[in-house]
């Protein structure tokens, strides 16, 4: 049963934590993520949660944490940000290739320096490729609904990898907003129980994880990964039309606003979708066929997908809410362009980096780029294809 | 899926091998010859040893067996051939010898 609420981004969070109940959570606090762990940290004082709260000394520890208690055999969930999430890039990739379903709610902050709190996708951009699933978020309901299917994507035996739940920093992570929450028994019913296959508490079968590898097995390892990243899109499919079933809320691997005949087309992650969308309906009222497709899925990367979704494009333009420092533009640019190559005809696209450290993007800044695209698509020049947006200069 | 670590070797394709490399039974080190790596050998000499058994816990690869309270020779198959059990032995009844063979 839905029904309705006014949370905040980090509130949703907790709260879908909650009714979860997870049997551990180990997390040290970081802005602008430390609302998860200070609501959840309440609901277990208050003893409406069974969780084993675990407060380390800091994110490495949190990681370390989670590992050891998912390879135990229980369901672990951290919350992190920024440079918290930067010091657990070691324990990430061991999470990963141990095959352990951790789920992490990371709500994105700008890495240093120089310091800053603000949001950007810098964090968990930058982690890209470590072997989680990474799930992005517009607005605090699809925080909260992404958290709701990452177990059963995650735990899957098809799948068994970690899952990143991402949302916007101060953006979504503060706002309140109207939300639609599950009640806690169906929620129960949709996540289930974890039954890992084996377990370091399964008394009949003794087991060791995280082995040393010679050459002679580590690519082996590495390849199952990939093949279960591969596999995780199926399965993101399906959770996504079990969930349906049960919110009446759709989800794919990413959303595609008013392409069906767009002729120019952003692509981009996050909060910013909400204001580009103010943009497309703006200029679809004068006319102009314009769309935009957001991102949901980052990892697995949904290549295939998007070029079908974009084959009818002639101009696009994607949008890195991180620099990569490539000196040829952001990683969701490089990914997309390369998704794009094999399309004939195929779009032109441009590469911009924007909203760093917290900077807004407006619908002028939208306007902009359509316009230039526009100009492309009528057979203009291409121009650079890395440029930056909204800053000074 | 669990297969034994002893069923997976250098010949074992990806979609047969345990995932994340979880190993289902103890004792795995018996599979391999880390030994192989050894570049100096040491050599123990019965008439000198009393069995005290220092050398023992020294050894960084468990690699002097203990039998009823005394110690049952060398395990080559795992021998690094550091040579500290030479170090440590009070009777100097092990030497080193140049060479990993044995």
């Amino acid at each position: 049963m839905n029904y309705n609420e006014r949370l905040s981004g980090n509130e949703a969070i907790a709260f879908a934590m909650k009714q979860i109940d997870p049997d551990v959570m180990a997390a040290f606090p970081i802005t602008p993520s430390t609302e998860i762990p200070q609501y959840f940290a309440q609901y277990v004082a208050d003893g409406e949660v069974n969780t084993e709260f675990v407060p380390v000394e800091s994110e490495h520890s949190s990681m370390s944490a989670c590992i050891g208690a998912e390879a135990a055999g229980a369901r672990a969930v951290t919350a992190t940000s920024s440079a918290g999430l930067a010091l657990m890039y070691e324990m990430m990739y061991v999470a990963a290739s141990s095959r352990l379903p951790i789920t992490l709610a990371c709500v994105n902050r700008a890495l240093t320096g120089p310091i800053n709190i603000n949001n950007d996708h810098s964090d968990s951009m930058g982690i890209r490729d470590a072997g989680w699933i990474q799930i992005y978020a517009e607005n605090n309901q699809e925080a909260y609904d992404n958290f709701l299917q990452a177990m059963p994507i995650g735990e899957h035996p098809s799948v068994r990898l970690p899952v990143m739940i991402c949302q916007d920093g101060f953006i979504t992570s503060h706002a309140l907003e109207n939300i639609v929450l599950l009640d806690t028994d169906s929620v129960k019913a949709f996540v289930g129980e974890y039954q890992p296959e084996n377990y370091l508490l399964k008394a009949e079968n003794p087991l060791a994880i995280g082995p040393y590898d010679l050459g002679c097995h580590y690519m082996e390892h590495k390849v199952q990964q990939a093949e279960a990243m591969k596999a995780a899109k199926a399965r993101i499919l399906e959770v996504a039309a079990q969930f349906e079933a049960v919110t009446g809320r759709k989800y794919g691997l990413f959303e595609a606003y008013r392409m069906e005949d767009a002729e120019v087309a952003l692509v981009l992650i996050g909060s910013s979708a909400g204001t580009a969308k103010v943009t497309v309906d703006q200029l679809r009222q004068q006319g102009v066929k314009a769309g935009l497709i957001k991102i949901r899925v980052f990892r697995p990367f949904p290549a295939e997908e998007l070029a079908q979704a974009l084959k009818n494009v002639k101009a696009v333009a994607i949008m890195d809410k991180a620099e990569s420092f490539s000196a040829n533009g952001g990683p969701l640019f490089s990914e997309v362009r390369g998704a794009l190559y094999d399309l004939e005809p195929r779009p032109r696209t441009v590469g911009y980096v924007y909203g760093l450290g917290g900077r807004d993007i407006t619908p002028d800044h939208f306007h902009g780029v359509f316009d230039r695209l526009r100009a492309i698509a009528d057979g203009g020049e291409l121009g650079p294809v890395y440029t930056h947006l909204g800053q000074r200069g | 899926m669990i297969r034994r670590a002893k069923d997976i070797d250098e010949h074992t394709p990806w979609q047969e091998m345990t995932l994340g490399g979880e190993i289902y039974e103890p004792a795995t080190a018996r599979y391999v010859n880390t030994g192989a790596w050894r570049t100096d050998t040491p050599v123990l000499d019965w008439t000198k040893c009393r069995h005290c058994l220092l050398c023992v816990p020294f050894c960084p690869d468990s690699s002097l067996p203990v039998e009823q309270g005394k110690l049952a020779g060398i395990d080559y198959q795992h021998c690094k051939g550091c040579g500290i059990c030479a170090q440590v032995c009070p009777f100097g009844a092990i030497t080193v010898k140049e060479g990993g063979e044995v």
